[in-house]
């Protein structure tokens, strides 16, 4: 009966469009004849592809687009026009549904309505307060003798089951969850010359540079590059946090040299160098994204967007103070608070806005097979 | 007091109000609408049509200025002022750079606009995008934007600009003045009065959509003209579209054309045709459509396709009436079933056989039927068909303000001194009647910079003196 439910639910997501993708697909109507925002970006290029919209066309096309901003400034429709059109607040909108529509488990897609700074601060203070009273009753939380050694407190085995389960576990779902958004998404043989091209749009996020390279569009209509290089602050940053420990990992168990490592060591150079970029990143984007123009995406989906950006930076600035800490009193409570963001950023991770980056990766992917199939209407020849 | 007012907002108002800014004058812009419906008439334009001996980035070929002179000499029927022409024409090879320096970018022709990717350069993101960056880069420069504020008068004395006074009552003087307040064309009462009644006692311009701004009233074309200004071009002349009859009153821009009308016939409320739809591409068409369908009865008309159309025409805004027979299309649209049928029928036997190509004038015409379907002419008989209502839809007005290479505006056949003029107020100087893609811009662009340029001049010669 279960399995009858979930078919009738997913029938009812993909055949009858909801309020968000029946919006989109009104306002891409006025879009395509109108055609003017065709060089900012691959959201409209792929618009031009098609003379209708179904409802997988609208889950692809909200992944495309990367809300800078751009289209609703120079639109000639936009409010107060009576055309009203305003499309990254309408693709904001899909886009949430999707991450909702696409969650697995799917009970848990209903977490995306909530996961705002509130819950994953909630979870990462749970487990926090779990580890601090572990500890307590173990080691005691302010032990002097441990030089260091974060092992000492949590053996190294424990923490890589736990930590290296979860996140295992948390891909499995993420990629269950882009399986079936792919599944619905793309009829197209999948095509591995066109990966290299998605790639490199999302190690440039070439779609946020506006089609001029000026960059989008933030509190008005002039261009910036501030929230690409931001991003790519945190991305990459994220990145060499995450090197840095994959690379512990090797020398722990394929060398078994042991923590702590010097602060010369590669783990601990790239650690400090991701973990500053996953500083100044997330606050710059935070920063911008107190002062966007309010028409630009979707106001309810602020409090999942900043949840994200803090979590990141707990997670960043809990880390450095680790490496300051770790040879005082303080580093027991400070590498429990550290593993507790971890944990909580982990546990989110395929709930919340981290989902962005693979959904939107995977409808460049999508967008790139389209542009090397150089799949087009013939219209307009004359 | 500023040395240069600058009546209006849209692109010509501001090419004069950077340029005049960029020869040292001080500058106060006058913008009758409010900040979200800022730009007039130019939010909704998309190119220009540049003169071009060489490929040029975006522009692919040449177009050199002989060619763009015969093109605009033959879609004003002569109707035009060489001299001011080829100032414009000439003006569109260079002008470019001076605008990418002021933030606007360009991007290839868009897809579905291939026929224009030789002559016209496309604007990144359209004529809102150009606007905002003109209006950022005057911020930058120091120059003073008043929104809603509409100049009720300007005050000239023996040919002399004095002072512009504003809806409120606020007088305020200046040592130069450019009108770049655009047409008349959202006035009403204006329209009414210069299409007069038909034969039918109908009052044509009742039923005209504007396709842009609803702030261009005319206001100050009018108060000039009652001032003794000199005009030229005919008050019925414009540019003059077919568009969706279910399209917004004002600001439906482009979207709301329809691109299908050759692939079919058109006929009118009585269910007949009555011009030749296939005559010639339909970029070059389109702009005649509108004043035929303001010949006709009720001001309407109706695009009818069968299925073989669909997929041949850049997508319309709003979806077609469906029916899957003649007949279908003919309740819905509330026409006399029986003529539809009739009319479709004569057309679908009066069709020779040929090699169907969109692309070229090809050899599918009619025979043997008035009006004649030269080209494309093929039987409508695939089901479903296809239905779209038409109407005129107003772009721009061409009654202008006669001027000359300086942009001055004229009394009794004298340039005033210090009062110049730019862009659809003076379009008629160079564009008595047609139209041809992106010339208007061509001319608001150009004619912008002299009016400004012109404006500047005036004021530090008189400090000079």
């Amino acid at each position: 009966m279960n399995t009858l439910n979930t078919l009738i639910d997913d029938a009812k997501n993909f055949h009858q469009p909801s309020e968000s993708v029946i919006e989109v697909q009104r306002v891409l109507q006025i879009c395509n004849a109108c055609r003017y925002c065709e060089g900012f970006c691959a959201t409209f290029q792929s618009m031009t592809r098609r003379l209708d919209f179904n409802v997988a066309d609208v889950h692809f096309m909200a992944n495309l687009c990367h809300n800078c901003g751009a289209c609703l400034h120079a639109c000639q429709y936009a409010p107060p026009n009576a055309f009203g059109v305003n499309i990254p607040q309408a693709m904001a909108k899909v886009r949430l549904e999707t991450y909702q529509t696409y969650a697995w488990p799917k009970p848990l897609g209903n977490l995306y309505q909530k996961n705002g700074l509130a819950l994953t601060m909630a979870t990462s203070i749970a487990i926090i307060l779990f580890l601090l009273s572990m500890q307590s009753a173990s080691t005691g939380l302010f032990n002097t003798n441990l030089d260091g050694n974060f092992y000492a407190i949590y053996p190294h085995n424990t923490l890589a089951l736990l930590f290296g389960g979860v996140f295992i576990a948390m891909l499995i779902a993420m990629s269950m969850g882009v399986r079936e958004f792919w599944k619905n998404i793309s009829t197209d043989p999948m095509m591995w010359s066109a990966a290299s091209d998605a790639t490199h749009d999302v190690l440039t996020l070439k779609n946020l540079g506006g089609g001029h390279q000026q960059g989008c569009n933030e509190a008005d209509d002039a261009f910036s590059l501030w929230r690409k290089r931001f991003h790519h602050m945190t991305f990459y940053g994220f990145m060499l946090c995450f090197a840095a420990t994959s690379i512990a990992t090797i020398f722990h168990y394929v060398f078994h040299w042991e923590a702590p490592y010097a602060y010369t060591s590669l783990p601990v150079l790239l650690g400090t160098l991701g973990g500053l970029g996953l500083i100044v990143g997330p606050i710059g984007l935070l920063y911008l994204n107190l002062r966007r123009h309010p028409l630009h995406g979707d106001a309810a989906q602020k409090a999942m967007d900043r949840g994200f950006i803090a979590s990141l930076l707990a997670i960043s600035i809990s880390g450095l103070l680790l490496l300051a800490l770790r040879e005082t009193p303080y580093m027991g409570i400070t590498l429990c608070i550290h593993l507790g963001f971890v944990m909580g950023f982990f546990l989110m991770m395929p709930y919340g806005k981290f989902a962005h980056g693979i959904f939107r990766s995977a409808s460049l992917l999508k967008n790139a097979i389209e542009v090397r199939m150089k799949k087009s209407v013939s219209v307009g020849a004359d | 007091m500023f040395d240069v007012i600058v009546v209006g907002g849209g692109n010509a108002a501001l090419c004069a109000a950077l340029t005049a800014r960029e020869s040292g004058a001080s500058v106060l812009i006058l913008e009758s609408a409010p900040f979200e419906w800022r730009g007039g008439n130019s939010v909704h334009t998309r190119n220009l049509r540049c003169m071009h001996d060489a490929p040029q980035d975006v522009l692919v070929e040449s177009y050199p200025e002989e060619e763009f002179w015969q093109d605009l000499l033959k879609v004003t029927g002569g109707l035009t002022n060489e001299k001011l022409a080829r100032i414009v024409i000439r003006g569109t090879s260079t002008v470019r750079d001076w605008m990418r320096k002021h933030g606007v970018h360009f991007q290839p022709s868009l897809s579905g606009t291939l026929h224009v990717a030789r002559t016209n350069a496309f604007f990144m993101g359209g004529g809102k995008a150009l606007v905002n960056a003109f209006f950022r880069s005057a911020e930058q420069l120091g120059i003073e934007i008043r929104y809603e504020a509409t100049v009720k008068e300007v005050k000239v004395q023996h040919g002399k600009f004095q002072s512009v006074v504003l809806e409120n009552g606020e007088e305020i003087t200046a040592k130069s003045c450019v009108l770049a307040s655009g047409g008349f064309e959202s006035n009403r009462e204006w329209l009414r009065e210069a299409w007069g009644q038909n034969e039918n006692g109908e009052w044509p311009a009742d039923n005209f959509l504007i396709r842009g701004t609803k702030y261009n009233r005319g206001t100050i074309l009018k108060n000039l003209l009652d001032q003794g200004a000199d005009q030229i071009g005919d008050v019925t002349q414009g540019h003059c579209v077919a568009i969706d009859a279910r399209s917004p009153l004002y600001d439906g821009g482009i979207c709301t054309r329809l691109d299908c009308v050759s692939l079919g016939i058109v006929v009118n409320q009585y269910a007949k045709r009555f011009y030749d739809e296939g005559e010639d591409f339909w970029p070059k068409r389109y702009a005649i459509w509108g004043r035929l369908v303001a010949l006709q009865a009720g001001q309407i008309a109706y695009s009818i396709i069968d299925s073989k159309a669909i997929g041949r025409f850049m997508p319309p805004v709003f979806p077609a009436i469906k029916g899957n027979s003649i007949s279908e299309i003919a309740q819905q649209l509330k026409l006399d079933e029986n003529q539809l049928n009739q009319t479709v029928q004569e057309f679908n036997q009066a069709c020779r056989a040929g090699t169907f190509d969109h692309n070229v004038l090809d050899d599918c015409y009619t025979e043997n039927i008035t009006p004649q379907k030269t080209h494309w002419a093929l039987p409508i008989d695939q089901g479903p068909f296809y239905a779209y209502p038409l109407r005129p839809g107003i772009t721009f007005t061409y009654l202008s303000l006669k001027t000359d290479e300086t942009a001055a505006v004229f009394f009794d056949g004298k340039a005033s001194p210090n009062l110049f003029v730019a862009g659809e107020l003076m379009a008629g100087n160079v564009l008595g009647k047609g139209y041809t893609a992106g010339i208007g811009m061509s001319i608001g662009t150009i004619f912008g910079r002299i009016a400004g340029q012109s404006a500047a001049d005036a004021v530090l010669q008189r400090s000079a003196a």
